[in-house]
Parts: C-alpha cells; structure tokens; sequence
C-alpha cells in the first residue's frame, strides 16, 4: 500500500507564488475531491504533482511511498505511479491514440526491450473501451485532434484504465461536458476505482460528486487547504457556495 | 578522341574485380575535371560518338555558365578537388576502421546488415543482390520491361537511349545538369512498354548495386501509354562518402494514361553538396507522382518538377526535409501547367533543429490560356529549438483566371505544453519529441514503401536522443 505524501508544498510561476504550504495524504484505495473556487491553485497543484518545468517547488515534499518526487521529470513520475488526467490534453497530429497508448504501455507497464506484441495490446486496448463504453473508432484517430470535449475527456480515463496508476489526479474532468458526458465520464472513473488506486478529483463544482462520492473532500482557497473533511462538505459547498466557509 | 584501342568489355564488377585491366586510367584517379577526363570516362565505357559529343558540349556549357546563386550556398564547392570518374575497383576507398564513429553507430540502430553497411561506407565494391531479384529479373523482361544500369542501357539499347536522353533535362538547363550531361555513370535506365503495369516497385528487391549509386548518376524512364511502374531510389542509411558532390539528373516521360511514381530517400553523410535536377513530361491523362524524403548531406538542391503538357495530365510532389546542425535543405518542387484541364499538388514538410535550415522554394506556372488547371501548395515547417530555421519561397505564376489556385503555409514548434503531455505518459524528452516529429510527416511517411519508412522513423529518433543531448 503506498501513499502520495505533500508536505508544506510551496510553488511559484514567474515568481508569483501560488500554492502556500499544501499538506495532503492520498493512500492507494482513496477518493479525495480537492475543490476550489478559480484561481485558488488546484490545477497548478495537479501540474505541479506531475512535473510540469515551469513550477517551481520553493519549499515542501511530494512523495509517493519512500520515494521523493521533487527532483524527477514527469516521464519518471509517470513510471513511478502517477498519473494526470489533463484539463486540456494537448494534440498530436498524425499520431494514432492507439499507437500513442501502446507506446505509454510500453513505457510504463513493460519492461525496457519487451513491447507488448500489437495484437495482445489490441485486445487490452478493446476491452478497455468497452469498459468506459467508448467507439473504438475513436482510437484509430489522431491524438486529442477534432476531438469534441467529451470525447477527449473520455480519452483521458481510458488513459487512465490502461496505464493503471498507483495515484491518479483528475484535473477538471467534468469541465465543459453536458450531463450526458457527465454521466458517462463519472461512470467510467467509477469502473476504475479500487483498492490499487488513489484517486484525486479536482473540481470548482460538486455536480460531478454527485456520481463520484469521496471518501475526502478538501478546499481550496489562495493556495492552502482551507477545510477538510468527508462527503457532507461537498453538499455544504453546494448550498453555502465557497463564500460561506 | 582515339577509337582504335582496344577497350575491355565490362560486363560486371567481378571482372573489373579480377583484375584484368590492360590500359592504365590511373590519371582518372586524379581530382579535377578536362576534355580529357570526360573523354576518357567515354572512352572507358566504350561508348558511340554521340553521346562523347554531347558530354562535350555539356562540359562547355558547364564551363560557361556561372555557379548558381539564387538558392544554398555554393560558394565552398571547388570543382577542382572532386573526382568525376571512380571505376568500381577504386570505389573501395575508404577502410572500416577509419570510418566516422557516427556513422558506424547509424547503421546499428537502423539495423542495415553487416554486408550491405561495407557497400554503404565504401569499404566493399559490392552488395550481393538477393537471389529473388534474378526471378523478378525474368519475369521483367518477359513483359518487354527494360531496367538496366545507364550504361548497359546505353549498349543494350541505343537506340532508345538516343532518342529520349537530354530531352527532359537538356544540358543548357543549369550548371549542374550540364556536369552531370559531361561526366555521368551509373543511374539507372527504364522503360515500361505501352499498358504493362509493373506490380513491384523497382530497386526495392535490390537497393544496393554498385553501378546504380554514385555521385553522378543519371537515370532516364520512359513510361509508355497507359504504363505504371513505381521506382525507388535511395535508402535511409547514411551513404558514406569522402567526394563531396552528388549531382544526379533524373528525366522521366509519362507518356499518355501512363503513370510514374519515383521515391527517393536520401542520406548522404554530412559533408556532401547534394545538388539534383528532376524533371518529367507528363502527356496527356497521365499522372506523376514524386515522393522525396531528404535526410544527410551538407547541403540539399531539389526541387522536383511535372511539366503537364498534355489535357487531364496530373503531377504531386511530396518533399520531406529534415535539416539539423549544419544543414541546409533548399527543396521543395515545381509544376508548369503547359495544357488545359491539368492540375498538380506540391506538399512539402520540414523540419529544422538546432542550427539547421530548411527552405521550401517552388513555382507553379499557369500561363494564359490554361483553363481549368487546378493547382495545391501546401507547406509546413517544425521547428524543433530557438535556433532552427526555416523559409519558404513560394512563387506562383498565373496568367489565366479559369484556374483554382490554393497555397497553405504553416511555421510550427514543438510546444512545452505537448512534451509535457507526451512524457506524463512515460515517454523521454526524447521519445516525446520524435512522436511528434513522426505524426508530422506522417502524410508523407504513409505514402513510402513500409520498410522504408521504419528505418525513417528509427532514424527520426536517433536525431532527437541527439538533439536532447
């Protein structure tokens, strides 16, 4: 059982700082909704977990078991257990999400030298997608490119199924989706919950809880973790609004 | 010139290996170029008069004119050091101990084997063609297809040579198509008889001959009515070479409803001025397709070229340039629309990185009176660090107004947030950026033969571990 330990973590961009003195534990099994009005630093918390090189780390830990994360590029973290979901998953032209999703496979599920052979990863891959109750046409299309908002968020938890992280952030997955999408995406993150799995959900609304339910739920207001607490605090954001806590 | 000594017959390399060689050419293994080199390669070769006669009014014209300056820079060639004429004993020039480290590294990770990497780097005079070539061979010549190295087509068949050689490309083209007129060897010769379509590409069982690859090769095809033949020159290895100069004449003849497809992958080593002229005649109906994927040397000029001269004729250029440190890669493509109702398609993809610079440079010509002629340029520059480059030269030409004419220029650079995107999912910096640069000649990758385009992209990868350092 391992845990994604932050400690006091404090993180600037150009100078500003944004996040001041985060504290947070996220055992495998966990679903921890991190909520937060705009601008509070969630999404800066999710690059910055993943290794984005234009945050900068001026004090704190990120640890995931006994190993210290400060220091490694995101392909490292990457191998090491973590994963994120993107806000805004960027586009690859000419690059299949199938071929794209069997080189992370590659990467982060077999060993160097042993690729998995193209027609077994076929089947992970089907399966997969079946699952989250995705077209598999989809994966024959260029990574993200003409992909409506839905579809790319979908795109992202399939990621998400195939690689099988130890500790998994969802940044904003429920952004832009109407409640169909809604559905299927809460649906499919559902099917992939367990025991082998953390779960961070980053979210400004609570709708998406109402499929999703936490076993924490923390808020997030001018870079620090202004209240935890369970379920309930999710429905008293709901009613209350961020100004009432 | 003397006619009256006796030449030896050259039938293959193995007799040249043999050693049997009465008369002494070892000035020819002497740098520079005279009337009597080019002479002599004549001579050597046992060729009619004819064609001595026009390699020397090639050699003055190559003389009289200047050396261009329009594109590349050209200005370091010193046509006195290079050497215009190797017998294929003396193309064993270099030894393997002596070879770059980075190019013996090259032929490991695309995985060219052992006996074709000591052609590649000029340590071995031969590459055995694999014995399925000799089935193919037969079957070839039963259809009345002629594919021969230039210069037993020129013995082989004469005539033929004779009436199409200089057609397309004649010498007063350009500086370089007039050396090449003067002092060519080796290239390859083809000719597909009206309505045989030739299923296999040419060159892809046997890539490797001695006689076809060289610094002044000049292949000719003649594509009879309603023929198809796709020819594949090239590979993606390095060509290993310590002669500077490649310049290289292609002319091609579509003839009506016929259809010609030519692939090259070039990769000559880094310190290689690769200056080639490529033109075909397209007649009626016809259709000509180029696929050019430019790699090594020091400095690339091509700019393939479909002159549609006949009604519905067709023409598309694929140009594919990646240029890193030190290289200039000027191609791109032309299209002069000599008939109505024609249309042609120029896509060109480059990438730079580090100081690397790639230029597209094409015309289109649509003169008055040209209805209906349809034309599409479409070019698209990576640059994959702050200190790559990249221009574009589009010249378009058009003097009818029944015409559509589209042009789409896009400069890209692999962005932070994409290689973010890229290594959250486990891939190197490395790895990452290869992806990328994969997915954007992908267009171009797809249309050339698989085994080709593996070894590409294992070459496109080796360049980025290089550039991430």
């Amino acid at each position: 059982m391992k845990t994604l330990t932050i400690d006091n973590l404090h993180v600037s961009i150009e100078e500003k700082e944004i996040l001041r003195g985060i504290s947070l534990q996220v055992k495998q099994g966990e679903v921890h909704a991190l909520m937060g009005p705009n601008g509070s630093g969630k999404s800066t918390l999710a690059s910055t977990l993943m290794g984005h090189p234009r945050y900068e780390v001026t004090e704190g830990t990120m640890q995931l078991g006994d190993v210290r994360l400060n220091k490694l590029g995101p392909d490292k973290r990457a191998k090491e257990g973590i994963f994120l979901s993107f806000q805004y998953p960027s586009e690859i032209s000419g690059v299949s999400l199938q071929n794209f999703l069997r080189t992370a496979y590659n990467n982060l599920k077999r060993e160097k030298g042993k690729p998995v052979p193209v027609l077994e990863f076929r089947k992970i891959l089907e399966e997969k997608m079946k699952l989250l109750g995705m077209n598999p046409l989809l994966a024959k299309r260029s990574v993200n490119e003409g992909f409506s908002g839905g579809e790319k968020k979908r795109s992202e938890i399939l990621q998400l199924a195939i690689i099988e992280p130890t500790i998994a952030i969802l940044d904003e997955t429920d952004s832009g989706l109407d409640v169909d999408a809604l559905k299927a995406v809460a649906q499919g993150i559902n099917a992939l919950r367990g025991p082998e799995i953390g779960i961070v959900l980053i979210t400004h609304y609570s709708r998406i809880l109402k499929y999703i339910t936490p076993d924490h739920v923390h808020i997030l207001v001018g870079g620090k973790i202004v209240r935890s607490g369970g379920a309930e605090l999710a429905h008293q954001i709901e009613e209350t609004g961020y100004e009432g806590i | 010139m003397s006619t009256n000594v006796k030449q030896p017959e050259i039938k293959d390399i193995a007799s040249q290996q043999s050693g049997a060689d009465p008369i002494n050419y070892s000035f020819m293994s002497e740098p520079g170029i005279s009337k009597k080199v080019v002479e002599q390669i004549s001579h050597y070769k046992n060729e009619p008069a004819w064609m001595l006669d026009q390699r020397l009014r090639a050699l003055d014209i190559f003389f009289a004119k200047k050396q261009p300056t329009w594109g590349a820079d050209l200005s370091d060639i010193d046509y006195s050091s290079i050497y215009y004429y190797l017998r294929p004993t003396d193309k064993v020039q270099n030894k393997w101990e002596d070879l770059p480290e980075s190019i013996r590294k090259t032929y490991d990770r695309i995985g060219i084997p052992q006996a074709e990497r000591k052609f590649l780097a000029g340590v071995m005079a031969q590459y055995e063609s694999e014995a399925v070539y000799h089935s193919l061979k037969k079957q070839l010549e039963d259809l009345g297809v002629v594919f021969l190295d230039m210069d037993s087509g020129l013995r082989k068949h004469p005539d033929m040579v004779k009436q199409y050689f200089g057609t397309v490309i004649p010498a007063g083209d350009n500086k370089l198509a007039a050396l090449n007129s003067a002092v060519w060897s080796g290239g390859s010769f083809v000719y597909i008889p009206a309505g045989v379509r030739v299923e296999i590409p040419l060159q892809a069982y046997f890539r490797i001959n001695a006689e076809r690859a060289g610094q002044f090769e000049r292949t000719l095809i003649v594509a009879e009515e309603g023929s198809y033949v796709h020819y594949i020159e090239g590979c993606t290895a390095p060509i290993y070479t310590t002669n500077s100069l490649h310049s290289a004449v292609v002319e091609i003849i579509v003839k009506k409803g016929a259809r010609v497809r030519y692939t090259t992958v070039q990769n000559w080593s880094k310190n290689v001025y690769n200056l080639v002229t490529k033109r075909t005649f397209v007649h009626e109906e016809g259709m000509m397709e180029w696929v050019d994927g430019n790699f090594g040397s020091k400095v690339t000029m091509k700019y393939p070229s479909v002159f549609l001269l006949g009604k519905g004729a067709k023409g598309d250029i694929l140009s594919l340039a990646f240029a890193g440190e030190g290289q200039h890669q000027d191609a791109g493509g032309k299209a002069f629309h000599g008939a109505p109702y024609t249309s042609s398609k120029i896509v060109s993809k480059s990438i730079s990185k580090l100081s690397g610079h790639t230029s597209y440079r094409g015309m289109v010509t649509i003169p008055h009176g040209m209805k209906g002629c349809k034309s599409t340029v479409i070019c698209d520059a990576l640059l994959l660090d702050e200190h790559s480059r990249s221009d574009t030269y589009p010249t378009m030409d058009i003097r009818e107004s029944d015409t559509q004419i589209q042009h789409e220029a896009t400069v890209g650079k692999i962005g932070e947030e994409q290689l973010f995107y890229l290594m959250s999912r486990g891939l190197s910096q490395a790895e990452a950026m290869s992806m990328v640069v994969s997915g954007f000649i992908e267009p171009i990758a797809k249309e050339i033969p698989l085994e080709y385009a593996v070894e590409m992209n294992r070459l496109i990868e080796m360049e980025m571990e290089g550039s991430v350092g």
